[in-house]
């Protein structure tokens, strides 16, 4: 696979670029100059290093699930435990590094969209931590099944901005933010969560959580002295499942497997599965794989997991779709939330609904695989924000 | 020579200045925006904008996304509003701007666009997520078919971006005259005035100056700086009110002769 992707206009392939109201073009090109200089900058990567360190409590431990693997009983399996990071998920590897980058270019004023609402607390924490002022866009839907995280952006100090138009969930809150976005981008920098957007976004949001592949991949050499067969991460847009992959996508021998929310089932039409049941389209300024009616009409996404419900995904996984680099299957909320019980039974461990999709496609996939194969599944985000949720859908059961 | 190319000259052979109004394509319905085309023309409107809905309009503010709401509820689609456009061809020669999003155009195929839109009469498309940088790909076909390629310019576009958007744009430049979307804020009058100097002394391209604009009064004190005004969502708010009234052609047509009338 080639060093050199995206090109000088983001594209991966015939993915990604940057479709974006000619109002934001300058903002993008200032923010791509400015990230490109960060990147060569020691003190920027200094800086960056020592706020996930002391401030986030990085590197996050890569945990062998002894219980889960017996379980099973085929894979040995390995958990990412993204979800021990400050604020509760990955989110926090980004939203650091974006806040750095804002304050370089002299913006004291974040915005940001949010699904299930784990990117605003962390852009809302980066915010408080900084001193700026900041603005979360959240679906009005999304806002009603993760209350737990509204309360943490406001007492954060985030103005949280109910989005009513289309479902109210992530697209909405994503069109929404970019409204804005056109309205104040002088003074304001738009924190995107996800590896989508026009460009830089998709790469540099990518970067930014490359330290949980490069971290994943040193801890895996020093416990098992080799790398692993197969990583399995959950993918709305995209960024936890990118940060895992992209540092073994050069790795052969290591396959991956991105998991989607097949919702309440993809015959049904009710899911999020843009790349198992999508077609390309172009949204949310790059070109990728959507879900869309045939006329190009961008259809509501549906998943138990708010931070899954988006109808498209980052372009690099389009890339390795495309590409063959990675796998992409889906998994129904019925399987994720039964996943959600059987890990925190089993390990002790209560996942966000989110990575309970990727928890499940372990599940499925770990017994058929010899004992002396390694999965590494990430564990994105924790579940407390989603107790809620479980307890509405096991009913009497709890 | 293009029918907004020979719109601009006329014009200026005559000191006039374009009214140019935006309609959102089937908002109530496809045979209304027909009708309301045509009582544009009767009322002296220079050049219509005909608004592709799109699920997802990220440049448009609440009025705009409410009429493309309605007309994708209505079941409006892109091949249908060429069909519309190419009837209202076999009776008018006003010039016709297709303004959108990308992704229906890109779904019902680059080519094929290109050669039903010339087929329908379709002067020129405006494609607000099209850059530059990713126009390339549409651009190949439209400008084999002769079709004009809009272009954007905003008050956050540097002499450089100017330069570059202008030696691609053919028609007429479409300056943003807010920054913000579609009908929420008013424009400044000062910032119009400097930027159309910016403008000029790079480009000869015909200037029409949107977003935000919305009495008689506006219109003329901006058509003072440019070649064309564009009003879009205070016509839609008022389609939106008389929807459902049989005289609501005459309502929108009447609402445009007062925007030509007092400033051109």
């Amino acid at each position: 696979m080639q060093q050199t992707l995206p090109d000088k206009n983001g594209h991966f392939g015939i993915f990604g670029g940057r479709y974006a109201a000619e109002t934001l073009m300058p903002a993008l090109i200032e923010l791509e100059g400015t990230y490109n200089e960060a990147q060569n900058d020691q003190t920027f990567k200094d800086e960056l290093a020592f706020y996930l360190r002391e401030y986030s409590g990085r590197e996050t431990p890569l945990y062998y699930a002894r219980r889960l693997t017996e379980k099973l009983g085929g894979a040995k399996i390995y958990l990412k435990r993204e979800d021990l990071n400050h604020t509760g998920s990955h989110k926090i590897n980004n939203t650091l590094g974006q806040a750095l980058l804002a304050r370089r270019m002299r913006k004291r004023r974040v915005i940001a969209e949010t699904g299930a609402g784990q990117h605003g607390v962390a852009t809302a924490t980066v915010a408080a931590l900084f001193g700026m002022e900041c603005q979360i866009f959240m679906g009005e839907e999304d806002i009603r099944r993760q209350s737990p995280n509204v309360f943490r952006m406001k007492i954060l100090g985030a103005d949280v901005v109910p989005v009513t138009s289309g479902t109210g969930t992530l697209k909405d809150a994503m069109n929404e933010a970019m409204r804005h976005w056109v309205s104040r981008v002088r003074d304001t920098f738009y924190v995107i969560g996800s590896t989508a957007g026009p460009h830089p976004y998709p790469v540099m949001v990518r970067d930014f959580q490359c330290v949980i592949g490069e971290e994943t991949k040193r801890q895996i050499m020093e416990k098992e002295g080799r790398l692993p067969d197969v990583l399995i991460a959950c993918v709305g847009g995209g960024s936890n499942s990118m940060g895992l992959f992209y540092p073994f996508k050069d790795d052969t021998g290591v396959e991956m497997v991105g998991v989607e929310a097949a919702g309440k089932g993809i015959k049904t039409g009710m899911h999020a599965a843009s790349i198992s049941a999508g077609s390309i389209g172009v949204l949310h300024g790059n070109k990728t794989y959507i879900i869309q009616d045939g006329s190009g009409q961008v259809k509501d996404a549906f998943s138990i997991a708010a931070g899954l419900d988006y109808p498209g995904v980052g372009p690099e996984h389009s890339y390795f779709h495309e590409t063959g680099r990675a796998e992409y299957v889906a998994i129904d909320d019925d399987a994720a939330v039964d996943a959600v019980v059987f890990l925190t039974r089993c390990e002790g461990i209560i996942p966000a609904m989110e990575s309970a999709h990727a928890i499940a496609h372990t599940m499925k996939l770990a017994p058929t695989l010899a004992k002396d194969k390694l999965i590494v599944v990430n564990l994105s985000g924790r579940g407390d924000k989603d107790t809620g949720i479980i307890s509405e859908k096991m009913g009497e059961s709890l | 020579m293009g029918r907004i190319e020979k719109k601009f000259d006329d014009l200026k052979s005559k000191g006039g200045k374009a009214l140019i109004v935006y309609l959102t394509a089937g908002d109530p319905s496809l045979k209304r925006t027909y009708e309301m085309i045509l009582g544009l023309e009767r009322a002296g409107v220079d050049i219509v904008e005909i608004g592709v809905p799109f699920s997802d309009p990220t440049a448009d503010g609440p009025i705009i996304q409410a009429a493309s709401q309605r007309a994708l509820k209505g079941g409006t689609t892109l091949p249908d509003i060429l069909d519309m456009i190419e009837k209202v061809r076999k009776v008018s020669e006003i010039p016709i701007v297709l303004f959108g999003y990308y992704n229906p155009v890109f779904i019902y195929g680059n080519e094929r666009f290109a050669r039903r839109a010339e087929e329908a009469g379709v002067d020129g498309i405006l494609m607000v997520d099209l850059p530059p940088e990713e126009s390339g790909e549409l651009r190949k076909y439209t400008d084999r078919s002769g079709i004009d390629f809009i272009s954007l310019i905003t008050p956050t576009s540097d002499d450089d971006r100017i330069k570059k958007i202008s030696e691609k744009a053919s028609g007429f430049i479409y300056y943003i005259s807010v920054t913000g979307v579609t009908g929420t804020k008013r424009p400044e009058i000062a910032e119009i005035k400097r930027d159309m100097g910016r403008i000029r002394r790079i480009t000869s391209l015909p200037v029409g100056v949107g977003f935000g604009i919305s009495t008689p009064e506006q219109a003329g004190e901006i058509a003072k700086y440019a070649d064309g005004v564009v009003v879009g969502s205070a016509i839609v708010r008022l389609i939106e009110e008389n929807s459902n009234r049989d005289d609501l052609v005459e309502k929108v047509a009447s609402f445009a002769g007062e925007l030509k009338k007092f400033s051109f």
